[in-house]
């Protein structure tokens, strides 16, 4: 029988009209799966009470196992059970820090260092996205029983500075788990939403999510219903696990041990975490454990050495979150709340130091673990249709970094800036460079820099099939259209045939955390130097025009011309094909300008012939008519 | 009369705490589903005049009249089963139901 939940005044759905809907925490070394049941998000726990799934995916022969017990086989079969698999999302060979210490047999893609990586298994070749899907499905499987009923729809979380390529590889994973992906929400923004501040709090928010192996800053703006991401920050290698590692250390100086083999170490490692989790609630944490060597182990750690021990790490969260501020441009006081995310925040001294920040208290009411899949959970359930009267607001995200095209001369022209709210779809028209040129590379980039060398390159594809015209009179409109997910499709269309070429979005490998961290600073620090270099590619570019324009004019008519003219506007092309390839903006302008000068006279004598070519032989009737 | 088991009504006091409002339950019945009635079990922001009231274990159950007949008698409780959890009802009026429960047909 099925078990009832309480709805909304006047939401009684009819029978068989539930619509699940859940919200995934889709983790580096954990992930949960919450839903809202009689109007309160709630994560759903294993059958043995287990709220977190270890993101651990291991392979034995064809099967597969995930989470505890995968975990279980990590020191047993390392290069057939992959941990952390988020880190491979969207992600070429060349982008992996430290691929060659993993244990990893990794595949690279076919082409070249583009493509996602793969991991050969005992199972086959896998990429990320199927070894993710395993996670999912397991949660999915936890969900659908706990729920009773097949789910309608998902939202799954991402870390905020995911670029198009690693939000489409969570997306497909999604879908190969047999999910219904609602929408991907930015993990900073679920946890805002889980405390609530999408309901007409406006301001600035700082989250704080010191997660097992990662730390993310970011800092949102919320308004008018709409998170914007300002800034994002963190260290891709730094989480709780660094603090249990200090431990180890500190317990190993303490009790005066000499190296210890594998298995004492781990043992040691899980004492250490323990001792950390026990200092959350209590002043001392005593450490007793006789180890296979035969020592013994017995020493107490107090919170003031643990604080003491551990302070670098937190100084190093708390310098990105510097960073991160800086690079919105915000003071400490500007920040209106502070959200703590992730299990490492319950540590006091972080609690106390992150406080001491800001000059405020963080919020840290709801669980830290679980506040990024509650959030979700509270979305998936508002796009499922299950709303509350007064609740039909809807979310919005932003893109994280324009989206754009290259035009001649290798520059980005912009055609959807960052901090646009999604969906958004934004189209403008290009032409063609060349007389007669009759296809056109369309090269989608992404990224805040004014040259297309310093973005991310996310596709490219061939608009072909274009009327032979005159350079200039053909008109392409390329259209770009953001969905909620912020995934991008873009369109080609020449207007007057009607030829279309059109691509989805599925960029070929992603960058490196530093390198998206990255890329906002350079866009700020290059400023200057960027708008000098597009200053000279476009001076570049509309010399090559002239250049291009002068020889098709020469080619044709050269005849109209007196020796003494063509030598002059032969003059004019060698000086300015001279200064070209150089740096010098104005010498290419003066270039520019004398060539122009010398062919105005040619130019008005090309215009009287072809309106003579026109005319001639034609009457007056004709030419009214 | 319908009664609410302790178990439910602590349950309900959390939703409620939770929700930040509300002056305690609706029970009712719908004519739909795939059995002719199905239950409805909802929040209550107003109560209205003819509304049946009543109260266990602090929870306060409101039941519109025509609802009554099919329902009177009835035990709320709240149940886990595996990994679902929610309300379950205990009506001695059920000549039979639907697979599913949440649908029935009463004698």
């Amino acid at each position: 029988m099925a078990l009832l939940q309480i709805s909304e005044p006047g939401e009684s759905t009819a029978p068989h009209e539930h619509r699940l809907a859940v919200g995934i925490d889709l983790g580096t070394t954990n992930s949960l799966v919450a839903t809202v049941r009689s109007g309160m998000a709630v994560v759903l726990s294993d059958a043995l009470g287990r709220p977190l799934l270890p993101s651990v995916v291991s392979y034995r022969g064809a099967g597969v196992v995930v989470g505890h017990e995968a975990q279980a086989q990590q020191s047993v079969d390392p290069k057939n059970t992959i941990v952390s698999v988020k880190r491979f999302m969207g992600r070429g060979l060349r982008d992996i820090a430290h691929f060659e210490s993993m244990p990893y047999d990794f595949v690279a893609a076919e082409a070249g260092a583009e493509g996602m990586v793969r991991l050969r298994t005992s199972a086959g070749v896998k990429s990320p996205v199927e070894i993710s899907a395993e996670i999912l499905k397991v949660l999915r499987a936890r969900a659908e029983a706990a729920l009773g009923g097949p789910l309608s729809g998902a939202v799954i979380t991402v870390p905020a500075y995911f670029d198009d390529a690693q939000r489409q590889a969570t997306k497909d994973a999604g879908r190969l788990a047999g999910l219904n992906v609602l929408r991907l929400l930015n993990e900073p923004t679920a946890a805002a939403i889980a405390y609530g501040l999408d309901n007409g709090a406006e301001g600035i928010y700082a989250v704080y999510d010191l997660g097992g192996g990662t730390f993310d800053i970011s800092i949102l703006r919320l308004s008018k219903g709409i998170f914007e991401v300002l800034a994002t920050g963190g260290d891709s290698a730094l989480g709780g696990d660094d603090f249990d590692q200090r431990v180890f250390c500190w317990i190993i100086e303490a009790a005066g041990l000499a190296p210890l083999s594998a298995q004492d170490a781990r043992v040691l490692l899980t004492r250490a975490r323990e001792a950390k989790e026990f200092l959350t609630s209590h002043g001392e944490a005593p450490i007793t454990v006789r180890l296979a060597s035969g020592e013994y182990v017995d020493v107490k750690l107090s919170s003031t050495v643990f604080a003491e021990i551990t302070k670098t790490l937190v100084q190093k969260t708390l310098s990105a979150t510097k960073r991160a501020l800086r690079d919105a441009g915000l003071g400490t006081d500007e920040v209106k709340g502070v959200v703590m995310v992730g299990g490492a925040t319950r540590m006091p001294q972080i609690q106390h130091a992150v406080g001491e920040l800001f000059g405020q208290e963080p919020l840290n009411n709801l669980d830290p673990d679980k506040v990024v899949a509650l959030g979700a959970a509270t979305q998936a359930n508002l796009l499922a249709g299950n709303r509350a009267a007064g609740d039909d607001w809807l979310l919005l995200d932003v893109i994280p970094l324009s989206l754009g095209l290259e035009t001649m001369g290798g520059l980005t022209e912009k055609l959807i800036p960052r901090n646009s709210t999604l969906p958004i779809a934004r189209a403008q028209e290009f032409t063609t460079f060349k007389d007669g040129q009759t296809a056109m590379m369309i090269h989608v980039v992404q990224g805040e820099r004014e040259l297309v060398a310093d973005c991310r390159s996310l596709a490219r594809f061939e608009l072909r099939g274009i009327p032979p015209m005159v350079a200039g009179a053909a008109r392409i409109r390329v259209s770009f259209q953001v969905d909620a997910d912020g995934l991008l499709s873009v369109a080609a269309r020449e207007q007057t045939t009607g030829v279309e070429a059109r691509v989805e979005v599925k960029p070929s490998y992603g960058l490196s955390d530093d390198e998206i961290a990255g890329m906002l600073k350079d866009s700020f620090t290059h400023a200057s130097q960027d708008a000098f270099r597009r200053a000279l590619r476009e001076a570049q570019v509309e010399a090559q025009r002239l250049l291009e324009a002068t020889r098709s004019a020469l080619n044709e008519d050269a005849a109209l011309l007196s020796a003494a003219e063509r030598a002059l506007i032969d003059d004019g092309i060698i000086g300015l094909e001279a200064v070209l390839v150089g740096d010098e903006r104005h010498a290419i302008d003066e270039a520019m300008a004398k060539l122009n000068l010398a062919t105005a006279d040619f130019a008005a004598r090309r215009m009287n012939q072809s309106v003579q070519r026109a005319l001639s032989g034609r009457n007056i009737a004709e030419m009214e008519s | 009369m319908i009664t609410i088991t302790e178990k439910a009504a602590k349950h309900v006091a959390t939703f409620l705490a939770k929700r930040g409002k509300g002056l305690g339950l609706r029970f009712g019945v719908r004519t739909s589903g795939c059995s002719g009635m199905a239950y409805k079990l909802e929040f209550v922001d107003v109560a209205n005049p003819e509304d049946h009231v009543f109260e266990s274990h602090g929870v306060k159950v409101l039941v519109d009249p025509k609802s009554l007949p099919y329902i009177d008698g009835t035990e709320l409780d709240f149940v886990r089963e595996g990994l679902n959890e929610g309300f379950k009802f205990n009506n001695p009026n059920i000549k039979d139901q639907c697979g599913c429960g949440e649908s029935f047909n009463v004698q």
